[in-house]
């Protein structure tokens, strides 16, 4: 008789424990982001400012992708432009390539833009925002450093970034030669 | 341990107040006073009470205790309070982390809010463990004291001890009247017409009803904890999603996290007019008394969801005039008219003059959500737009640049070529002026006609799926309310022993009600009869 409460409430708050401890997993310790470090980068496909050429973010694989989502209207994005247009200059032949995300601007806007700031590198436009959503971007500029295997390798929200962050986030992301 | 064996025979188990059978006071200290019984849970033993030599027995105890579960409720409704006095982490008002946010904005006691979380409260893990916690107190507290009292119930016998009747807070004692069988008879006659539950052994009876009345505290707890279980299902992704957009009229846009497209086919503003009211409402003037907001809204589907940000393929699959309180639903899908940005400028319309003949050269149209690079005024004149600043302000080193992507302020960089001038012309051109590069005379100036405006809908998307879950929840909660509150769980011995009938009375509540319901059967029965009432003290009632 005693046994048999014993294991009755053993049970009972074991069963409680598990669905606590399934609770609390979900809501803190699994992170829900859309996109982590170390893990796949989710593909997806859009059109470049300057030929409106389809880009898809699975096809660049091989090359260390530095993905930059930014706007004009944001002063620490277009504070960090000519470190990032540096660098890119400096990867551009050793396998790592930057790529800019405009955020839901026009074409005018983002071509003085570029004009202004001296941009060489792709610019992605997001006009739907549709890849913005799906990166779950808040704060910009947000950049993902992306390994020639498509994983993504650093995530740095908020800028601007340093030329030296920038340096030694890419070098996680070189090819090996 | 061992059970313990009543004078009655009965076997009840260890840690048992009350005999289950016939009420009889079980420990020798209570048996020998004669104060009225404790009858909580009916004296039954309670795990929490009995057992507390193991890990196990202390943690049930903790949980079981209501003094307990009363101090995580009050430190949640504390912490509650506290988590509204800066704004939580979402409502930032300015575009700054958290960690900076609080300490720069509220000094000292800002940093500390932060450090402690309070920042982000509710999805905190301290928050939601003592909420869970609660969760686990409510299922062992209900546990710990339903099932004994259940057991209790079951097994109580019609024939009590003399010392259990006598020790009720309620109670009589007559010499046995005459003819006592028939009007013990007649009792039992008057007592069912008033939907008493009677068992009737021998000259003994136990008079019973509302018994359900007892569960329902804990019918109550069952809705709270599915109510508990129906919120923790938002944090299971896909249950529940809160979401905004903004839409323009005849703008599609996609809907956030849902493979699903709004498009906008109207945002109309009605306000009140004079006919509206009855005329004595003493407001005559209505001008700007707004009626109702309504957005034509159509719901696509993207059947060709595959990449992000390839080409949608759309489907519609509703379509609804949304007005406030009556979204549009899509199987979970729910879009809230919540905002509206009436008369909002679209385009610009423009015509290119020659500011020194006054010629007016052509139209045309700047579209502030997507102007064209290019504007073909006639076959020898073309402009050019060469920057495009939808809300325009200087940088600190008086750059020009745009304070936000929404055309609040646009500020465009135009260039003309024309025959007169082949290398183009430059001009500022903002909302309602232009502005020639500076030193030179302009030979072609812009005038302003009436824009194009548009209206735009904010929608409030919406999914819950834990909805019905939580009305359940709440549903059955109301069900245990009422079940306790309005009826109440009686009981009336009568029991002969000897020359002497002893008449004992016991309520969960409303003593007056059952006083008057046993002086009432004793007088239609007209048998005299004295009751004795105390208070849960002990002592006695006037």
């Amino acid at each position: 008789m005693n046994r048999s409460r014993t294991w009755m409430r053993l049970i009972i708050l074991g069963v409680i424990f598990v669905g606590i401890s399934v609770a609390l997993y979900n809501a803190f310790i699994k992170d829900t982001a859309a996109v982590q470090a170390n893990e796949l980068a989710p593909d997806f496909i859009l059109k470049t400012l300057e030929d409106n050429q389809e880009f898809q973010l699975s096809k660049q694989q091989g090359k260390g992708i530095v993905l930059n989502f930014w706007g004009t209207w944001c002063a620490p994005c277009r504070e960090e432009m000519p470190a990032l247009e540096k660098m890119s200059q400096e990867f551009k032949d050793k396998g790592v390539e930057v790529i800019g995300v405009n955020i839901g601007e026009s074409d005018v806007t983002v071509e003085s833009f570029r004009d202004t700031y001296h941009i060489t590198f792709p610019i992605l436009m997001d006009r739907k925002r549709e890849i913005t959503q799906l990166y779950e971007i808040g704060p910009i500029p947000t950049t993902y450093f992306i390994d020639p295997d498509g994983v993504v390798k650093k995530i740095v929200i908020g800028g601007p970034m340093a030329e030296k962050t920038i340096k030694e986030n890419i070098a996680q992301i070189l090819p090996q030669q | 341990m061992n059970n313990v064996k009543c004078e009655c025979g009965h076997v009840s188990p260890v840690g048992t107040v009350l005999c289950e059978a016939c009420g009889n006071p079980l420990l020798e200290e209570i048996k020998q006073k004669d104060s009225p019984l404790d009858m909580r849970y009916e004296g039954a033993a309670r795990r929490s009470q009995t057992y507390n030599k193991t890990i196990i027995d202390k943690v049930w105890n903790f949980f079981s205790s209501v003094k307990i579960a009363v101090y995580m409720i009050v430190i949640v409704l504390v912490a509650s309070i506290v988590g509204t006095v800066f704004p939580q982490e979402m409502y930032i008002p300015v575009p700054k982390p958290a960690s900076i946010f609080y300490e720069e904005t509220y000094g000292f006691i800002g940093k500390i809010y932060y450090l402690l979380g309070f920042h982000n409260l509710f999805s905190s893990w301290w928050y939601v463990l003592l909420l869970l916690m609660i969760g686990i107190s409510l299922v062992v507290c209900s546990l710990d004291r339903m099932i004994p009292l259940y057991k209790a119930l079951k097994k109580q016998k019609v024939k009590h001890s003399v010392n259990f009747l006598t020790r009720q807070r309620l109670k009589a004692e007559i010499s046995v009247p005459a003819e006592w069988g028939v009007k013990l008879d007649q009792l039992q006659g008057f007592l069912k017409k008033r939907h008493y539950e009677v068992r009737r052994e021998g000259d003994s009876l136990l008079a019973e009803k509302g018994r359900f009345s007892r569960w329902g505290p804990y019918i109550n707890h069952i809705g709270l904890i599915i109510f508990l279980i129906g919120a923790l299902m938002r944090l299971v992704p896909g249950y529940y999603l809160d979401q905004y957009v903004w839409v323009k009229d005849g703008e599609t846009k996609k809907v956030p996290e849902t493979p699903y497209y709004v498009k906008s086919e109207g945002f109309t503003i009605d306000f009140y007019e004079k006919g509206d009211l009855p005329e004595d409402v003493g407001l005559d003037n209505l001008q700007g008394v707004i009626k109702q907001y309504q957005t034509k809204a159509v719901l696509y589907e993207n059947v060709n969801e595959g990449l992000p940000g390839s080409e949608p393929k759309l489907q519609e699959v509703a379509r609804h005039e949304i007005i406030v309180n009556h979204p549009l639903k899509y199987k979970d899908l729910q879009l809230f008219q919540s905002g509206q940005r009436p008369q909002a400028i679209a385009a610009l319309n423009m015509t290119l003059v020659n500011e020194k003949t006054g010629d007016k050269l052509g139209k045309f149209k700047i579209d502030l959500y997507n102007p064209q690079t290019e504007y073909k005024i006639n076959d020898t004149t073309t402009i050019k737009m060469l920057e495009y600043y939808p809300d325009f302000e200087f940088t600190k080193d008086k750059k020009p640049t745009t304070k936000s992507p929404n055309p609040d302020n646009p500020a465009f960089v135009l260039n003309v070529f024309s025959p007169q001038t082949p290398q183009g012309e430059k001009a500022w051109l903002f909302l309602g002026s232009y502005l020639p590069a500076p030193g030179t005379e302009n030979i072609y100036g812009y005038e302003f006609s009436m824009p194009d405006l548009t209206n735009i809908t904010g929608l409030m998307v919406r999914k819950d799926k834990s909805l019905p879950v939580i009305y359940f929840g709440c549903f059955i909660s109301m069900l245990g309310l009422v079940m306790g509150f309005y009826w109440q769980h009686r009981r009336i011995w009568i029991q002969t022993q000897g020359p002497i009938v002893y008449v004992a009375g016991h309520t969960n509540k409303n003593w007056f009600g059952l006083k008057y319901e046993v002086l009432d059967v004793f007088k239609k029965a007209s048998i005299p009869v004295s009751l004795v009432e105390h208070g849960k003290d002990g002592k006695k009632v006037d």
